[in-house]
């Protein structure tokens, strides 16, 4: 089932996952299917999205001038937290893993489902679970700690930390069960002819990412749960004033946080690897380099986390060292992206939406990730420590380059998902605006930050005002560029022409299914004899030819 | 095919496979957990040296060490009883698995004696230490106590509880020489309660 010959009129699969066994919510609710699961951690991530987003608007709007706009500065700190909670575990680590992993991981593999279907349910239900506990903390009065929750400030808040903190804590065990399961899967679920040197690039990038997520999460968990006994009892574990060491829980959040933000961006990687290959019309370059530097992140990855502790109390051998270790972060970042480049090298390009946000990716990954570097000097750190420049290098790095992945993602492959393509010029018009909205929101914080305004206050001095403006308007344009393809995707749902199996002529394993794909994935089950990236033999049509075709 | 196997999978041996890799990992993340415990209790027990050591003195060792010998005895039971399930004999298995349940409940119960002990003398968690050992050290060393063993604690009630399910089933007749993978994953979750009272004793106990 290689791509359609030309005329053929593409099909919408009658049968298909959205209407088989049954279409009603409670089919839904209770299915064992992982497209289905998938799907409603897509909705849930895009609904805690949204509502991050809302957050993220408020505190641009009352940044714009130096003084109070439109909130205090205890509602302001509460934004601030709510933001961060709220985009980091509601939606930036499991929106890629556990959305478009449930989906395709099993695809990909040839397999019927996942190794533990019933397991990969009860992940879903831990997610609204603990959602739902740190939404009740929000709305009865959140927390004002930041999303990093430091001691011994959050052990002392009167706001609602308690709960913010179980609703992460719970969070954290779905994320342990969905990478536990996908590992499993990946071991023993391989259709025949899939071996690991053909495993879509896609597969090894969640594989690593899913190997961080089952061991920093029980940490992190343990942590959490500490700070919520210690606020909630007064047990003294983190608590200087009875003797208890507040830097042990620096060490303790970032041992996990920090392979969290490999979390964000190893998946990110993932969907950048299957794009790059399928818009080039190229096979990838250096296979091995691109899925084994994957692995490097996730072992390095855990040996970096003082350098969130330059400035905490850390010896100044200690921070070299982790200074120098954070950089081999930056090695096996390069090897992809050069990697990335050299697969465009002499390929067939097709500026498709997600190919644009491939683009974006780079720019935003290359941007951050060298900011990143700089920050991991620990001199310069010192400078930077603390202020608007750290907030612009995470969001540059992990936000921006996190978002471009999930919304190519939802491009490439809405037409797998839903069977209906969108439309192209809207694809561009909204990812223009969202990439030149985020580069025209953080590109001023990096100035901001490099003149000293710290991060987390809610005023300024007035010379800051210009730069804070440029910020929210950047902000502005972000929220109309993604109100922009939220609109045209609903709209794509019902009235988007048909798909076919494979609008893009993409090699990956997963285009050889119909489109929506049948409950069992594959009619038959499937042997590869080719590798996923293999484009070499193809004659080099423009990728979606077809499309169009048939409205 | 056999009965137990599930449609997305090639067979009994392959979905075995992928129950006990599982299980594996998900030991791994449990004991990534008490390792936070763990780091913990060696930060706290080098910056307040001579207060841990004391307060690890006034614990009773006899009594750690009875529930040592409790717990690798239980361990032993639940491999006899794997080792029945593998001929068949699951009858026999699911005796063996109630001993160790028996013999699970006996360590919490030789536990809940010693807290009573704690209770009674002061030797409580943070704030709420009232016992001999002045400064910081001692009141922290019992809030990882209790920490430490209490988590312990839960595991093995959860440990009790997987085992007597499986306990139940074995004596319904539900496993046989050919399948009996919940008994294995049912046994390794136990190992891991007993291995990480291992590690606990002689860490809380002894040094």
């Amino acid at each position: 089932m290689s791509p359609l010959p030309a005329g053929d009129p593409p099909v919408y699969a009658a049968r298909n996952y959205l209407n088989t066994p049954a279409t009603g919510l409670r089919s839904w609710l209770t299915t064992l299917d992982h497209k289905r699961i998938g799907v409603m951690f897509l909705v849930a991530t895009l609904v805690a999205f949204a509502l991050g987003g809302v957050f993220a608007l408020l505190i641009r709007i009352e940044l714009l001038t130096p003084g109070p706009t439109i909130m205090d500065a205890m509602t302001y700190n509460r934004i601030f937290t709510l933001h961060g909670v709220v985009m980091i575990f509601l939606f930036m680590i499991p929106a890629i893993p556990s959305g478009f992993g449930n989906f395709l991981l099993p695809i990909m593999l040839g397999a019927r489902d996942v190794a533990f279907p019933r397991l990969n349910l009860l992940s879903f239900y831990l997610y609204l679970a603990g959602a739902a506990i740190a939404l009740w903390g929000m709305i009865h009065g959140g927390a004002d700690t930041g999303w990093t929750f430091y001691t011994p400030y959050s052990t002392t808040t009167t706001t609602k930390v308690v709960p913010i903190l179980l609703g992460a804590f719970v969070v954290g065990f779905s994320s342990i069960l969905t990478g536990l399961n996908f590992i499993v899967t990946t071991h023993t679920l391989r259709a025949p002819g899939i071996t690991w040197s053909k495993l879509p690039l896609f597969v090894w990038s969640i594989y690593a990412t899913s190997v961080i997520q089952i061991l920093a999460t029980p940490v992190l968990g343990m942590t959490l749960l500490l700070v919520a006994i210690e606020h909630a009892f007064g047990w003294g574990i983190f608590d200087p004033a009875r003797g208890g060491d507040p830097v042990l829980f620096q060490h303790f959040f970032w041992f996990y946080s920090h392979p969290a933000v490999y979390i964000m961006i190893l998946p990110a990687m993932a969907v950048m690897s299957e794009v790059v290959c399928a818009f080039s019309r190229k096979n990838i370059f250096g296979y091995k380099a691109v899925a084994y530097s994957s692995l490097g992140i996730a072992f390095v990855g855990f040996f970096t986390w003082g350098h969130h502790l330059f400035t905490s109390g850390q010896s100044p051998y200690d921070a070299g060292v982790f200074g120098v270790l954070t950089m081999f972060v930056g090695i096996f970042t390069a090897i992809k992206i050069f990697n990335w480049v050299a697969t465009l090298y002499r390929g067939s390009i097709s500026f498709k939406t997600p190919f644009l946000y491939f683009l974006g990716f780079l720019f935003f990954l290359f941007f951050g990730g060298m900011t990143g570097v700089a920050l991991a000097t620990v001199s310069l750190d010192v400078h930077w420590q603390d202020t608007y420049f750290v907030v612009a290098h995470f969001h540059f790095i992990m936000v921006g380059s996190t978002i471009m992945a999930f919304l190519a993602a939802l491009h490439y492959w809405w037409p797998k998902l839903t069977g209906r393509l969108y439309s192209e010029r809207w694809g561009l018009v909204g990812a223009v605006l969202i990439i030149s909205g985020f580069v025209f929101t953080f590109l001023p914080q990096f100035l901001l930050g490099n003149e000293g305004m710290p991060r987390r206050y809610f005023a300024y001095p007035a010379r800051y005002q210009a730069l804070n403006v440029a910020s929210s308007a950047g902000a502005s344009v972000l929220a109309i560029g993604f109100s922009v393809v939220l609109v045209y995707l609903l709209v794509a749902l019902r009235h988007g022409p048909v798909a076919g199996s494979n609008p893009w002529g993409s090699r990956g394993y997963e285009w050889e299914t119909s489109s929506p794909p049948p409950l069992e994935n594959f009619e038959v089950v499937p042997a590869f004899e080719r590798g996923p990236h293999e484009y070499h033999d193809l004659p080099a049509a423009a990728p979606g030819a077809g499309e169009g075709r048939h409205a | 095919m056999h009965s137990a196997v599930a449609h997305h999978f090639e067979s009994l041996e392959k979905q075995a496979e992928a129950q006990r890799l599982g299980m594996w990992l998900f030991l791994a993340t449990e004991i990534l957990l008490f390792t936070a415990l763990f780091a913990a209790y060696g930060v706290y027990r080098f910056l307040y040296t001579a207060a841990f050591s004391e307060a690890s003195r006034g614990l009773e060792t006899w009594l750690g060490g009875v529930n040592t010998l409790i717990l690798v005895t239980s361990s032993f039971t639940v491999a006899m009883g794997l080792d029945a399930a593998t001929r068949g004999r699951t009858r026999r298995t699911a005796g063996l698995l109630g001993l160790s349940i028996l013999l699970g409940a006996v360590f919490l119960a030789l536990k809940a004696f010693e807290y009573h002990h704690h209770f009674a003398h002061g030797e409580l968690p943070g704030r709420y230490y009232t016992g001999p050992i002045a400064g910081s050290g001692g009141a922290l060393f019992f809030t990882l106590y209790f920490l430490i063993t209490g988590l312990h604690a839960i595991h093995v009630l959860i440990g009790m509880t997987v085992l007597a399910v499986v306990a139940v089933r074995c004596w319904r007749g539900a496993y046989d020489a050919e399948y009996h993978v919940p008994v294995e994953l049912a046994g390794l979750y136990w190992h891991l309660v007993d291995l990480i009272w291992i590690f606990v004793f002689p860490l809380v106990y002894l040094i």
